[in-house]
């Protein structure tokens, strides 16, 4: 069983609502079903588009973003072209500011001008589509993408607005009161996992 | 939190939520459509008893560019004129259903009686000598990015006029707080009658201060709240505190010079110096909105993470 105090300690901050226990249900992913996830997403984001030139990358604080440079990696490895990343984030664009303490996590820094280029999103978990809006709207304050497409680790269902992702590493079925808990080697230290946790 | 009427409403950790949260708006000013959508539909009333360019502006600004609707009263075309008092003023703007008023007045302590008498966040914006917090936390924001976030051991002096400065009295209760160490240089008629309780030093002599200061702030000197035997001819104010092209040689090389505006240029500080590479006038100005938009998306937001 997973180390449950560590993985408690790097609760993500829209988690757990009720306040309350959770305990450990299961493993969802390994570091290397990770690898091969965001490597065959890449792959699907490339042959989808024909090819990497005018892309974007653009990753949502905080796991997205790092999802996003593994992707950008994985394309310059088969395809050597360099895909500009950039990070977004969304606390300003949020629906519900009055609801909940919203507190930007990073500064929104995209290298080009995404005007005429294919922008692709990217987040590490898609829930309720709240997130994909914001940055939705977000995105039009930066210019008039061409096309805008979603990837994610891992769709858990529970959509509230007609979003649906391009690029889907797993589709993990839950329940609304359950937590999907994922930790990158670069946001969280020690090793990449996924992992599903409910109230206890 | 509900109000900002003084700097004091902030601890240390709320001053740096806050800053950090202003760096945040910092980077939203400087993009092409530099404006968010995050307050829509939130009112916001500037309530201006005195006359003010860059505050009212600035406030204005920032809750336009939260995506707030900003109505805005001038003392000169109002029902002041016909002897409204600020309560029956204050509670008519409060009727239209508003979620925020920025007050400024001549009267120290307005803000709270307003604040007590309607349900909208207020947010002082300077209350006759008594207090301008969001004035102190633009001061904080500017020397945060230019020294970085620990301001602690800092040597500031505030220099000019302290009685009627409710800039200073502010900026020296933030400054405290992020561990600043403050000395006023005043002539002794511009001083208050007691500093007891004000966590600075206090000396008449700027010359021998200059070579070891951090940052040199000025105070504008406020002659339309002065009575004739406070001040000496101007001319004999520039002579001993202004801040001449002469004393300005005095300094480090890497001292900074503020000045919260408007300028007397060449009473207070000499034009040269406020245009000078050590001036971070303009700067100041700059941070005050996106200070300000903090300030409003935390008290019209859920409150942040400020208590």
């Amino acid at each position: 069983m997973a180390d449950a105090s560590g993985a408690a300690q790097h609760h993500d901050e829209l988690a757990a609502p009720e306040g309350g226990r959770f305990s450990f249900r299961a493993k969802v992913f390994e570091a290397d079903d990770l690898r091969r996830a965001h490597t065959r997403i890449a792959h699907e984001i490339v042959e989808r588009n024909h090819g990497a030139a005018d892309l974007v990358l653009i990753g949502l604080y905080t796991r997205g973003v790092a999802v996003a440079h593994r992707i950008a990696e994985a394309i310059n490895d088969f395809e050597h072209v360099d895909v500009p990343v950039g990070a977004m984030d969304v606390a300003f664009y949020r629906d519900d500011i009055a609801l909940r303490p919203v507190q930007p996590l990073g500064p929104t820094e995209v290298p080009v001008d995404v005007s005429e280029r294919t922008v692709v999103l990217v987040d590490d978990v898609l829930f309720t589509g709240r997130t994909v809006r914001a940055a939705l709207d977000a995105l039009t304050a930066l210019g008039r993408p061409r096309a805008v497409q979603l990837a994610v680790l891992v769709d858990r269902g529970h959509r509230e607005l007609p979003i649906r992702a391009d690029y889907v590493g797993k589709n993990l079925p839950t329940k609304v009161a359950e937590d999907v808990r994922v930790r990158l080697v670069e946001t969280d230290g020690d090793g990449d996992s996924i992992e599903l946790w409910g109230p206890a | 939190m509900k109000n900002l009427l003084s700097i004091t409403d902030l601890d240390r950790d709320d001053l740096e939520t806050m800053l950090s949260l202003s760096e945040d708006f910092l980077h939203v000013t400087e993009r092409d459509i530099p404006k968010v959508p995050a307050l829509q539909g939130k009112v916001v009333v500037s309530l201006f008893y005195e006359d003010s360019t860059r505050t009212r502006i600035s406030f204005e600004t920032a809750a336009k560019r939260l995506s707030c609707d900003v109505m805005s009263f001038s003392v000169g075309s109002s029902s002041v004129n016909k002897g409204e008092g600020l309560r029956d003023t204050v509670q008519t703007i409060a009727a239209m259903g508003v979620d925020a008023v920025v007050v400024r007045h001549s009267a120290a302590g307005a803000p709270n009686r307003v604040a007590s008498w309607i349900d909208a966040s207020i947010i002082n914006a300077g209350d006759g000598s008594h207090e301008h917090p969001t004035q102190a936390l633009l001061d904080l924001l500017t020397l945060r990015r230019k020294r970085g976030s620990d301001l602690s051991g800092l040597r500031v002096a505030i220099v000019g006029d302290i009685v009627h400065s409710r800039v200073a009295r502010s900026l020296v209760l933030g400054l405290d707080a992020v561990g600043a160490h403050t000395t006023l240089v005043a002539p002794p008629t511009l001083l208050p009658d007691s500093l007891e309780g004000w966590p600075v030093d206090v000396t008449h002599d700027l010359d021998s201060l200059l070579p070891e200061l951090d940052v040199l702030y000025l105070l504008r000197i406020q002659r339309e709240r002065q009575s004739a035997s406070r001040l000496p001819s101007l001319r004999e104010y520039t002579a001993r505190w202004g801040l001449t092209v002469e004393r300005a040689s005095r300094l480090k090389p890497d001292t900074l010079v503020m000045h919260p505006g408007p300028m007397n240029r060449g009473v207070e500080i000499a034009a040269e110096v406020a245009e000078g590479p050590a001036s971070l006038i303009k700067e100041q100005v700059t941070n005050g909105v996106a200070v300000r938009m903090a300030v409003l998306y935390t008290l019209l937001g859920s409150g942040g993470t400020v208590a």
